[in-house]
Protein backbone atom coordinates (compact mmCIF):
# COMPACT_ATOMS: atom_id res chain seq x y z
CA UNK A 1 0.00 0.00 0.00
CA UNK A 2 3.15 2.54 0.90
CA UNK A 3 4.71 1.43 -2.36
CA UNK A 4 1.26 2.51 -4.51
CA UNK A 5 1.55 6.15 -2.28
CA UNK A 6 5.20 6.71 -2.55
CA UNK A 7 4.46 5.15 -6.29
CA UNK A 8 1.81 7.72 -7.20
CA UNK A 9 -0.38 5.43 -8.64
CA UNK A 10 -2.61 6.14 -5.82
CA UNK A 11 -3.37 9.11 -3.32
CA UNK A 12 -2.75 8.83 0.31
CA UNK A 13 -6.16 10.85 0.60
CA UNK A 14 -7.91 8.52 -1.81
CA UNK A 15 -6.66 5.68 0.40
CA UNK A 16 -7.39 7.23 3.66
CA UNK A 17 -11.10 8.32 2.16
CA UNK A 18 -11.94 4.76 1.11
CA UNK A 19 -10.78 3.62 5.06
CA UNK A 20 -12.97 5.97 6.55
CA UNK A 21 -15.95 5.02 3.94
CA UNK A 22 -15.28 1.22 4.93
CA UNK A 23 -15.49 1.94 8.62
CA UNK A 24 -18.60 3.87 7.86
CA UNK A 25 -20.43 1.20 6.42
CA UNK A 26 -19.22 -1.31 8.46
CA UNK A 27 -18.95 -0.11 12.35
CA UNK A 28 -22.42 0.22 12.78
CA UNK A 29 -22.51 -3.66 12.77
CA UNK A 30 -19.34 -4.33 13.98
CA UNK A 31 -18.60 -1.84 16.76
CA UNK A 32 -14.44 -2.26 16.72
CA UNK A 33 -14.58 1.45 16.93
CA UNK A 34 -14.90 3.97 19.67
CA UNK A 35 -13.50 7.15 17.86
CA UNK A 36 -12.53 7.96 14.37
CA UNK A 37 -10.92 11.14 13.62
CA UNK A 38 -11.74 11.56 10.36
CA UNK A 39 -10.93 15.37 9.52
CA UNK A 40 -7.55 14.63 11.15
CA UNK A 41 -6.61 11.71 8.89
CA UNK A 42 -7.85 13.70 5.58
CA UNK A 43 -5.56 16.33 6.66
CA UNK A 44 -2.35 13.73 7.36
CA UNK A 45 -2.76 12.08 3.96
CA UNK A 46 -2.86 15.40 2.01
CA UNK A 47 0.73 16.11 3.75
CA UNK A 48 1.74 12.80 2.83
CA UNK A 49 0.91 13.35 -0.52
CA UNK A 50 2.48 16.87 -0.30
CA UNK A 51 5.37 15.59 0.30
CA UNK A 52 5.50 13.31 -2.47
CA UNK A 53 4.55 15.80 -4.72
CA UNK A 54 7.46 17.95 -3.57
CA UNK A 55 10.05 14.65 -3.89
CA UNK A 56 10.52 14.38 -0.16
CA UNK A 57 11.77 11.45 1.53
CA UNK A 58 8.81 9.30 2.99
CA UNK A 59 8.71 6.73 5.21
CA UNK A 60 7.83 3.07 4.68
CA UNK A 61 4.30 3.44 5.79
CA UNK A 62 3.63 6.89 4.05
CA UNK A 63 -0.22 7.08 3.32
CA UNK A 64 -0.92 3.66 5.16
CA UNK A 65 -4.15 3.99 7.02
CA UNK A 66 -4.10 2.54 11.00
CA UNK A 67 -5.94 2.23 14.24
CA UNK A 68 -4.98 1.58 17.70
CA UNK A 69 -6.72 -0.34 20.61
CA UNK A 70 -7.91 2.59 23.03
CA UNK A 71 -5.69 2.08 25.53
CA UNK A 72 -3.21 4.08 23.38
CA UNK A 73 -2.58 7.53 24.10
CA UNK A 74 -3.39 9.76 20.98
CA UNK A 75 -3.16 13.12 21.06
CA UNK A 76 -6.66 15.15 21.56
CA UNK A 77 -8.33 11.73 21.97
CA UNK A 78 -9.12 10.52 25.82
CA UNK A 79 -7.36 6.84 26.48
CA UNK A 80 -10.58 5.28 27.87
CA UNK A 81 -8.71 2.43 28.18
CA UNK A 82 -12.36 0.75 27.55
CA UNK A 83 -13.70 2.48 30.59
CA UNK A 84 -16.34 4.68 31.54
CA UNK A 85 -14.14 6.15 34.50
CA UNK A 86 -11.00 7.30 32.48
CA UNK A 87 -13.86 8.91 29.97
CA UNK A 88 -13.69 11.37 32.90
CA UNK A 89 -10.08 12.21 31.83
CA UNK A 90 -8.32 15.06 29.91
CA UNK A 91 -7.58 14.30 26.30
CA UNK A 92 -4.05 13.08 25.51
CA UNK A 93 -1.17 15.97 25.12
CA UNK A 94 0.89 13.58 23.09
CA UNK A 95 0.87 10.48 21.03
CA UNK A 96 2.26 6.66 22.83
CA UNK A 97 5.81 6.26 21.94
CA UNK A 98 5.04 3.52 19.27
CA UNK A 99 1.85 5.62 18.19
CA UNK A 100 4.13 8.48 17.01
CA UNK A 101 7.18 5.96 15.50
CA UNK A 102 4.52 5.22 13.29
CA UNK A 103 3.16 8.20 12.21
CA UNK A 104 6.93 9.43 11.94
CA UNK A 105 7.08 6.33 9.20
CA UNK A 106 3.90 8.42 7.29
CA UNK A 107 1.50 5.65 8.71
CA UNK A 108 -1.98 7.99 9.03
CA UNK A 109 -4.22 7.31 12.38
CA UNK A 110 -7.97 6.88 11.53
CA UNK A 111 -9.27 6.06 15.16
CA UNK A 112 -9.23 4.33 18.62
CA UNK A 113 -10.67 0.45 19.22
CA UNK A 114 -13.31 -1.36 21.65
CA UNK A 115 -11.29 -3.28 24.39
CA UNK A 116 -12.02 -5.06 27.33
CA UNK A 117 -12.24 -2.39 30.22
CA UNK A 118 -8.72 -2.46 31.09
CA UNK A 119 -7.44 -4.96 29.24
CA UNK A 120 -9.30 -7.35 31.62
CA UNK A 121 -11.01 -10.31 29.24
CA UNK A 122 -10.46 -12.43 26.38
CA UNK A 123 -14.13 -11.51 24.35
CA UNK A 124 -14.50 -7.35 24.32
CA UNK A 125 -17.99 -7.65 25.56
CA UNK A 126 -17.43 -4.49 27.20
CA UNK A 127 -21.00 -3.36 28.66
CA UNK A 128 -20.11 0.54 28.49
CA UNK A 129 -18.99 0.67 24.65
CA UNK A 130 -20.93 -3.01 23.98
CA UNK A 131 -19.40 -6.04 22.64
CA UNK A 132 -17.06 -5.64 19.22
CA UNK A 133 -18.17 -8.57 17.13
CA UNK A 134 -16.66 -11.16 14.77
CA UNK A 135 -16.23 -9.86 11.00
CA UNK A 136 -16.48 -13.66 10.04
CA UNK A 137 -19.82 -14.50 12.03
CA UNK A 138 -21.32 -10.96 14.05
CA UNK A 139 -22.86 -13.42 16.43
CA UNK A 140 -19.46 -14.18 17.62
CA UNK A 141 -16.98 -12.20 20.06
CA UNK A 142 -14.00 -10.97 18.21
CA UNK A 143 -11.54 -12.07 21.00
CA UNK A 144 -9.92 -9.61 23.52
CA UNK A 145 -8.99 -7.67 24.96
CA UNK A 146 -7.64 -6.33 21.60
CA UNK A 147 -11.15 -6.99 20.15
CA UNK A 148 -11.51 -4.11 18.35
CA UNK A 149 -8.49 -4.06 16.77
CA UNK A 150 -8.58 -7.97 15.13
CA UNK A 151 -12.05 -7.15 14.13
CA UNK A 152 -10.84 -4.18 12.25
CA UNK A 153 -8.18 -5.48 10.64
CA UNK A 154 -10.15 -8.65 10.06
CA UNK A 155 -13.08 -7.24 8.22
CA UNK A 156 -10.39 -5.35 5.88
CA UNK A 157 -11.25 -2.15 7.54
CA UNK A 158 -7.89 -0.93 7.93
CA UNK A 159 -4.74 -2.95 7.16
CA UNK A 160 -3.36 -3.31 10.25
CA UNK A 161 -3.91 -1.98 14.14
CA UNK A 162 -2.30 -1.84 17.47
CA UNK A 163 -2.87 -3.82 20.05
CA UNK A 164 -1.48 -4.89 23.56
CA UNK A 165 -1.04 -8.43 25.06
CA UNK A 166 -0.85 -9.31 29.09
CA UNK A 167 -2.37 -12.85 28.99
CA UNK A 168 -3.04 -13.19 25.15
CA UNK A 169 -4.76 -10.26 24.41
CA UNK A 170 -3.00 -9.73 20.67
CA UNK A 171 -2.81 -13.43 19.97
CA UNK A 172 -6.40 -13.93 20.59
CA UNK A 173 -8.36 -12.12 18.80
CA UNK A 174 -5.83 -12.26 15.59
CA UNK A 175 -6.95 -15.76 15.68
CA UNK A 176 -10.42 -15.68 16.15
CA UNK A 177 -10.39 -12.86 13.65
CA UNK A 178 -8.25 -14.62 11.08
CA UNK A 179 -5.39 -12.62 11.07
CA UNK A 180 -1.46 -12.40 12.10
CA UNK A 181 -0.45 -11.12 15.20
CA UNK A 182 2.34 -10.44 17.21
CA UNK A 183 3.25 -10.31 20.58
CA UNK A 184 7.18 -9.57 20.74
CA UNK A 185 9.36 -9.99 24.00
CA UNK A 186 8.90 -8.45 26.66
CA UNK A 187 10.26 -5.16 26.88
CA UNK A 188 11.20 -5.03 23.11
CA UNK A 189 8.68 -2.55 22.14
CA UNK A 190 8.04 0.80 24.21
CA UNK A 191 4.97 0.80 26.21
CA UNK A 192 4.86 4.79 27.34
CA UNK A 193 2.04 6.19 26.78
CA UNK A 194 -0.61 3.07 27.09
CA UNK A 195 -2.69 2.65 29.80
CA UNK A 196 -0.62 -0.52 31.83
CA UNK A 197 -2.59 -3.58 33.40
CA UNK A 198 -0.70 -6.76 34.57
CA UNK A 199 2.89 -4.87 34.67
CA UNK A 200 5.44 -8.00 34.61
CA UNK A 201 3.77 -8.99 31.10
CA UNK A 202 2.01 -6.23 29.61
CA UNK A 203 3.58 -6.01 25.72
CA UNK A 204 2.35 -3.63 22.94
CA UNK A 205 2.20 -5.21 19.10
CA UNK A 206 0.55 -5.05 15.99
CA UNK A 207 -2.10 -6.92 14.41
CA UNK A 208 -1.68 -7.13 10.56
CA UNK A 209 -3.01 -8.94 7.36
CA UNK A 210 0.68 -10.38 6.09
CA UNK A 211 3.90 -11.51 8.04
CA UNK A 212 5.27 -8.65 5.62
CA UNK A 213 2.63 -6.14 6.80
CA UNK A 214 3.60 -7.25 10.70
CA UNK A 215 7.15 -6.85 9.90
CA UNK A 216 7.54 -3.38 8.40
CA UNK A 217 5.11 -2.07 11.42
CA UNK A 218 7.00 -4.12 13.82
CA UNK A 219 10.44 -2.85 12.44
CA UNK A 220 9.23 0.95 12.24
CA UNK A 221 8.45 0.67 16.13
CA UNK A 222 11.46 -1.01 18.13
CA UNK A 223 14.47 0.72 19.43
CA UNK A 224 15.13 2.34 22.96
CA UNK A 225 12.86 4.54 25.05
CA UNK A 226 13.68 6.04 27.82
CA UNK A 227 9.90 7.15 29.29
CA UNK A 228 8.80 3.20 29.62
CA UNK A 229 11.77 1.56 32.58
CA UNK A 230 10.68 -1.73 30.84
CA UNK A 231 11.95 -0.86 27.07
CA UNK A 232 14.98 -2.96 25.97
CA UNK A 233 18.06 -0.54 25.34
CA UNK A 234 18.21 -2.88 22.43
CA UNK A 235 18.94 -1.62 19.18
CA UNK A 236 16.90 -2.34 16.28
CA UNK A 237 16.84 -5.78 14.72
CA UNK A 238 14.80 -5.41 11.34
CA UNK A 239 12.77 -8.39 10.72
CA UNK A 240 11.72 -7.14 7.30
CA UNK A 241 14.94 -8.39 5.33
CA UNK A 242 14.67 -11.89 7.56
CA UNK A 243 11.30 -12.87 5.44
CA UNK A 244 12.75 -14.50 2.64
CA UNK A 245 15.44 -16.34 5.09
CA UNK A 246 13.15 -19.38 4.62
CA UNK A 247 13.62 -22.00 7.87
CA UNK A 248 16.49 -23.96 6.81
CA UNK A 249 18.64 -24.57 9.90
CA UNK A 250 15.83 -23.85 12.36
CA UNK A 251 14.80 -26.28 15.19
CA UNK A 252 11.13 -26.78 14.95
CA UNK A 253 9.19 -28.56 17.71
CA UNK A 254 5.50 -29.13 18.39
CA UNK A 255 4.43 -28.81 22.07
CA UNK A 256 2.88 -30.90 23.90
CA UNK A 257 1.31 -31.75 27.54
CA UNK A 258 -1.09 -28.69 28.50
CA UNK A 259 -0.41 -27.51 24.86
CA UNK A 260 -1.88 -30.66 23.76
CA UNK A 261 -4.83 -31.00 25.86
CA UNK A 262 -7.91 -29.67 26.70
CA UNK A 263 -8.85 -28.15 23.63
CA UNK A 264 -11.31 -28.80 20.44
CA UNK A 265 -9.74 -31.49 17.63
CA UNK A 266 -9.73 -28.88 14.81
CA UNK A 267 -6.98 -26.50 16.54
CA UNK A 268 -4.60 -29.75 17.67
CA UNK A 269 -5.46 -30.30 13.51
CA UNK A 270 -4.64 -26.91 12.94
CA UNK A 271 -1.44 -27.15 14.82
CA UNK A 272 -0.34 -30.79 12.96
CA UNK A 273 -1.16 -28.93 9.18
CA UNK A 274 1.32 -26.27 10.59
CA UNK A 275 3.94 -28.99 11.81
CA UNK A 276 3.36 -31.31 8.85
CA UNK A 277 4.46 -28.20 6.15
CA UNK A 278 7.49 -27.33 8.03
CA UNK A 279 8.55 -31.17 8.49
CA UNK A 280 8.17 -30.35 12.40
CA UNK A 281 8.01 -33.63 13.62
CA UNK A 282 9.45 -33.36 17.62
CA UNK A 283 7.60 -33.34 20.41
CA UNK A 284 8.46 -31.41 23.43
CA UNK A 285 7.06 -30.81 26.58
CA UNK A 286 6.63 -27.43 28.77
CA UNK A 287 6.67 -27.85 32.43
CA UNK A 288 4.34 -26.80 34.77
CA UNK A 289 2.53 -25.03 32.09
CA UNK A 290 -1.01 -25.63 33.85
CA UNK A 291 0.94 -23.85 36.97
CA UNK A 292 2.32 -21.10 34.91
CA UNK A 293 -1.36 -20.14 33.97
CA UNK A 294 -2.77 -19.88 37.48
CA UNK A 295 0.70 -17.88 38.72
CA UNK A 296 -0.25 -15.14 35.68
CA UNK A 297 -4.05 -15.31 36.95
CA UNK A 298 -2.38 -14.30 40.40
CA UNK A 299 0.02 -11.96 39.08
CA UNK A 300 -2.67 -10.19 36.60
CA UNK A 301 -5.70 -9.59 39.30
CA UNK A 302 -2.87 -8.87 41.83
CA UNK A 303 -1.24 -6.14 39.51
CA UNK A 304 -4.50 -4.90 37.89
CA UNK A 305 -6.00 -4.42 41.07
CA UNK A 306 -3.31 -2.58 42.71
CA UNK A 307 -3.12 -0.06 39.20
CA UNK A 308 -6.88 0.68 40.21
CA UNK A 309 -6.69 0.93 43.83
CA UNK A 310 -7.84 4.03 44.01
CA UNK A 311 -11.02 3.55 41.85
CA UNK A 312 -11.80 0.18 43.27
CA UNK A 313 -11.84 2.39 46.48
CA UNK A 314 -14.28 5.59 45.61
CA UNK A 315 -16.54 4.30 42.78
CA UNK A 316 -16.04 0.03 42.50
CA UNK A 317 -19.70 0.67 40.71
CA UNK A 318 -18.45 2.70 37.63
CA UNK A 319 -16.74 -0.33 36.62
CA UNK A 320 -17.53 -2.56 33.76
CA UNK A 321 -19.84 -5.64 35.70
CA UNK A 322 -17.72 -7.79 33.94
CA UNK A 323 -14.55 -6.77 35.05
CA UNK A 324 -15.58 -5.08 38.73
CA UNK A 325 -15.90 -8.32 40.83
CA UNK A 326 -12.37 -9.75 39.53
CA UNK A 327 -10.70 -6.55 40.13
CA UNK A 328 -11.61 -6.37 43.24
CA UNK A 329 -11.21 -9.99 43.86
CA UNK A 330 -7.38 -9.49 42.91
CA UNK A 331 -7.17 -6.34 46.25
CA UNK A 332 -7.42 -9.25 48.15
CA UNK A 333 -5.17 -11.41 46.88
CA UNK A 334 -2.50 -12.14 49.90
CA UNK A 335 1.04 -10.82 49.21
CA UNK A 336 2.55 -14.29 50.45
CA UNK A 337 0.50 -15.77 46.93
CA UNK A 338 1.74 -13.05 44.43
CA UNK A 339 5.85 -13.41 45.43
CA UNK A 340 4.75 -16.79 45.43
CA UNK A 341 3.90 -16.59 41.68
CA UNK A 342 6.54 -14.71 40.87
CA UNK A 343 9.21 -17.10 41.99
CA UNK A 344 7.69 -19.71 40.69
CA UNK A 345 7.89 -17.50 37.23
CA UNK A 346 11.46 -17.26 37.92
CA UNK A 347 11.91 -21.03 38.09
CA UNK A 348 9.64 -21.97 34.70
CA UNK A 349 11.77 -19.09 32.58
CA UNK A 350 15.10 -20.97 33.50
CA UNK A 351 12.91 -24.19 32.70
CA UNK A 352 11.93 -23.09 29.34
CA UNK A 353 15.13 -21.50 28.55
CA UNK A 354 16.39 -24.94 28.63
CA UNK A 355 13.86 -26.38 26.40
CA UNK A 356 15.25 -23.08 23.93
CA UNK A 357 18.87 -24.37 24.07
CA UNK A 358 17.78 -27.06 21.65
CA UNK A 359 14.64 -25.80 19.76
CA UNK A 360 14.29 -22.48 18.08
CA UNK A 361 10.42 -21.69 17.25
CA UNK A 362 8.06 -23.83 18.92
CA UNK A 363 4.16 -24.86 18.00
CA UNK A 364 1.04 -24.52 20.07
CA UNK A 365 -2.93 -23.74 19.86
CA UNK A 366 -3.41 -20.04 20.10
CA UNK A 367 -7.21 -20.86 21.58
CA UNK A 368 -8.97 -24.13 22.42
CA UNK A 369 -11.62 -23.50 20.28
CA UNK A 370 -13.33 -20.90 17.38
CA UNK A 371 -14.62 -18.10 18.42
CA UNK A 372 -17.45 -18.52 20.72
CA UNK A 373 -20.86 -16.80 20.65
CA UNK A 374 -21.59 -13.54 22.60
CA UNK A 375 -22.69 -13.60 25.63
CA UNK A 376 -21.56 -17.54 25.70
CA UNK A 377 -21.21 -17.66 29.85
CA UNK A 378 -19.66 -21.70 29.72
CA UNK A 379 -18.50 -23.90 26.24
CA UNK A 380 -17.75 -27.61 26.12
CA UNK A 381 -13.67 -27.95 25.94
CA UNK A 382 -12.37 -32.05 25.27
CA UNK A 383 -15.89 -32.86 26.63
CA UNK A 384 -15.76 -30.81 30.13
CA UNK A 385 -17.77 -27.64 30.40
CA UNK A 386 -15.89 -24.73 31.71
CA UNK A 387 -16.31 -20.85 31.66
CA UNK A 388 -16.33 -19.26 28.11
CA UNK A 389 -13.82 -15.82 29.48
CA UNK A 390 -10.44 -17.24 30.80
CA UNK A 391 -10.58 -20.58 29.23
CA UNK A 392 -9.53 -18.67 26.08
CA UNK A 393 -6.45 -17.83 27.11
CA UNK A 394 -5.36 -21.49 27.97
CA UNK A 395 -2.57 -21.74 25.76
CA UNK A 396 -1.49 -18.39 25.94
CA UNK A 397 -1.32 -17.15 28.97
CA UNK A 398 1.79 -19.75 29.90
CA UNK A 399 3.92 -17.64 27.17
CA UNK A 400 3.58 -14.35 27.98
CA UNK A 401 4.03 -14.86 31.79
CA UNK A 402 7.81 -15.13 30.87
CA UNK A 403 7.78 -12.80 28.29
CA UNK A 404 8.41 -15.02 25.26
CA UNK A 405 8.13 -13.73 21.13
CA UNK A 406 4.90 -15.34 20.09
CA UNK A 407 3.11 -14.63 16.22
CA UNK A 408 -0.15 -15.88 15.84
CA UNK A 409 -0.87 -17.26 12.43
CA UNK A 410 -4.09 -17.59 11.18
CA UNK A 411 -4.22 -21.04 9.56
CA UNK A 412 -6.18 -21.66 6.02
CA UNK A 413 -9.04 -23.31 5.63
CA UNK A 414 -9.14 -24.29 9.47
CA UNK A 415 -12.91 -24.59 9.08
CA UNK A 416 -15.88 -22.51 9.07
CA UNK A 417 -14.31 -20.00 11.55
CA UNK A 418 -10.54 -19.09 11.92
CA UNK A 419 -8.26 -20.79 13.96
CA UNK A 420 -4.62 -19.49 14.98
CA UNK A 421 -1.30 -21.25 15.69
CA UNK A 422 1.37 -19.96 17.76
CA UNK A 423 4.94 -20.20 16.84
CA UNK A 424 6.95 -19.32 20.19
CA UNK A 425 10.73 -18.50 20.24
CA UNK A 426 13.53 -17.54 22.90
CA UNK A 427 13.41 -14.17 24.27
CA UNK A 428 14.97 -11.60 21.56
CA UNK A 429 14.11 -14.24 18.40
CA UNK A 430 11.31 -12.48 16.82
CA UNK A 431 13.42 -13.33 13.50
CA UNK A 432 13.18 -16.66 13.99
CA UNK A 433 9.03 -16.39 13.93
CA UNK A 434 9.04 -14.22 11.10
CA UNK A 435 10.89 -16.36 8.70
CA UNK A 436 8.59 -19.23 10.01
CA UNK A 437 5.49 -17.00 9.18
CA UNK A 438 6.99 -15.66 6.02
CA UNK A 439 7.55 -19.55 5.07
CA UNK A 440 3.82 -20.59 6.16
CA UNK A 441 2.26 -17.71 4.20
CA UNK A 442 4.67 -18.40 0.84
CA UNK A 443 3.47 -22.35 0.84
CA UNK A 444 -0.32 -20.90 1.45
CA UNK A 445 -0.58 -23.10 4.80
CA UNK A 446 -1.27 -19.74 6.45
CA UNK A 447 -3.56 -17.00 5.48
CA UNK A 448 -5.30 -13.81 6.58
CA UNK A 449 -9.02 -14.43 6.16
CA UNK A 450 -10.87 -11.21 5.53
CA UNK A 451 -14.63 -10.85 5.85
CA UNK A 452 -14.56 -7.71 3.40
CA UNK B 1 -4.75 -28.74 32.74
CA UNK B 2 -8.14 -28.68 30.90
CA UNK B 3 -9.35 -24.90 32.08
CA UNK B 4 -9.15 -22.61 35.13
CA UNK B 5 -8.68 -23.70 38.60
CA UNK B 6 -11.76 -24.83 39.95
CA UNK B 7 -12.90 -22.57 43.19
CA UNK B 8 -11.79 -23.62 46.79
CA UNK B 9 -14.49 -26.49 48.44
CA UNK B 10 -15.10 -23.91 51.28
CA UNK B 11 -16.89 -20.99 49.60
CA UNK B 12 -18.19 -19.50 53.06
CA UNK B 13 -14.20 -19.44 54.73
CA UNK B 14 -13.85 -17.28 50.98
CA UNK B 15 -16.81 -15.27 52.22
CA UNK B 16 -15.68 -14.70 55.66
CA UNK B 17 -12.20 -13.74 54.44
CA UNK B 18 -13.89 -10.72 52.41
CA UNK B 19 -16.26 -9.76 54.44
CA UNK B 20 -13.01 -9.49 57.37
CA UNK B 21 -10.12 -8.43 54.89
CA UNK B 22 -12.11 -6.27 52.91
CA UNK B 23 -12.36 -3.87 55.36
CA UNK B 24 -9.01 -3.67 56.83
CA UNK B 25 -7.21 -3.36 53.26
CA UNK B 26 -9.84 -0.16 53.31
CA UNK B 27 -12.03 -1.64 50.83
CA UNK B 28 -15.74 -1.69 50.72
CA UNK B 29 -17.21 -4.37 48.78
CA UNK B 30 -20.64 -3.26 47.58
CA UNK B 31 -23.36 -5.74 48.41
CA UNK B 32 -24.44 -6.93 45.17
CA UNK B 33 -20.59 -7.58 44.35
CA UNK B 34 -19.98 -9.45 47.60
CA UNK B 35 -21.19 -12.90 45.89
CA UNK B 36 -19.03 -12.33 42.92
CA UNK B 37 -16.03 -11.41 44.49
CA UNK B 38 -15.85 -14.32 46.26
CA UNK B 39 -16.35 -16.64 43.38
CA UNK B 40 -13.39 -15.06 42.04
CA UNK B 41 -11.48 -15.16 45.10
CA UNK B 42 -12.20 -19.15 45.20
CA UNK B 43 -10.63 -19.40 42.07
CA UNK B 44 -7.81 -17.03 42.49
CA UNK B 45 -6.90 -19.08 45.94
CA UNK B 46 -7.39 -22.49 43.65
CA UNK B 47 -4.56 -21.45 41.51
CA UNK B 48 -2.82 -19.58 44.26
CA UNK B 49 -2.91 -23.70 45.58
CA UNK B 50 -1.16 -25.32 42.40
CA UNK B 51 1.87 -23.26 42.99
CA UNK B 52 1.68 -22.20 47.12
CA UNK B 53 3.73 -25.29 47.86
CA UNK B 54 5.65 -25.99 44.41
CA UNK B 55 9.10 -25.80 45.15
CA UNK B 56 10.87 -23.49 43.21
CA UNK B 57 14.44 -24.08 44.98
CA UNK B 58 15.99 -20.27 45.05
CA UNK B 59 14.37 -18.79 42.57
CA UNK B 60 15.13 -15.36 43.67
CA UNK B 61 12.32 -12.38 42.36
CA UNK B 62 14.48 -8.80 43.60
CA UNK B 63 15.12 -6.79 40.57
CA UNK B 64 18.86 -6.03 40.36
CA UNK B 65 18.77 -1.96 41.29
CA UNK B 66 20.30 0.14 38.94
CA UNK B 67 20.85 3.90 39.59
Amino acid sequence: MAEEVRGRRVTARDLVAATLERIRARDGELNCFTAVVAEGALREAEAVDADIGAGKVVGPLAGVPFAVKNLFDVAGLTTLAGSRINAERPRAARDATVVARLRGAGAVLVGALNMDEYAFGFTTENTHYGPTHNPHDPGRVAGGSSGGSGAAVGAGLVPFALGSDTNGSIRVPAALCGIFGLKPTYGRLSRAGTALFGISFDHVGPLATSARDLAVTYDVMQGPDAADPVCAGRNVEPCLPRLADGTGGLRLAVADGHFAAGGEPEVFAAVERVAKALGATRRVTVPEAHRARAAAMIITASEGASLHRDDLKRRPMDFDPLTRDRFLAGALVPGALYVQAQRFRAWYRERVREIFRSVDVLLTPTTPCPAPKIGQETMTLAGVTVQTRPNLGLYTQPLSFIGLPVISVPVADAGPLPLGVQLVAAPWNEAALFRVAAALEREGVVAARIAG
Amino acid sequence: MSGAPEPASKPEKIARYVDEVAPLLGLTIPAECREGVARHLAMLFAAGALIRDFPVGGAETAPVFEP
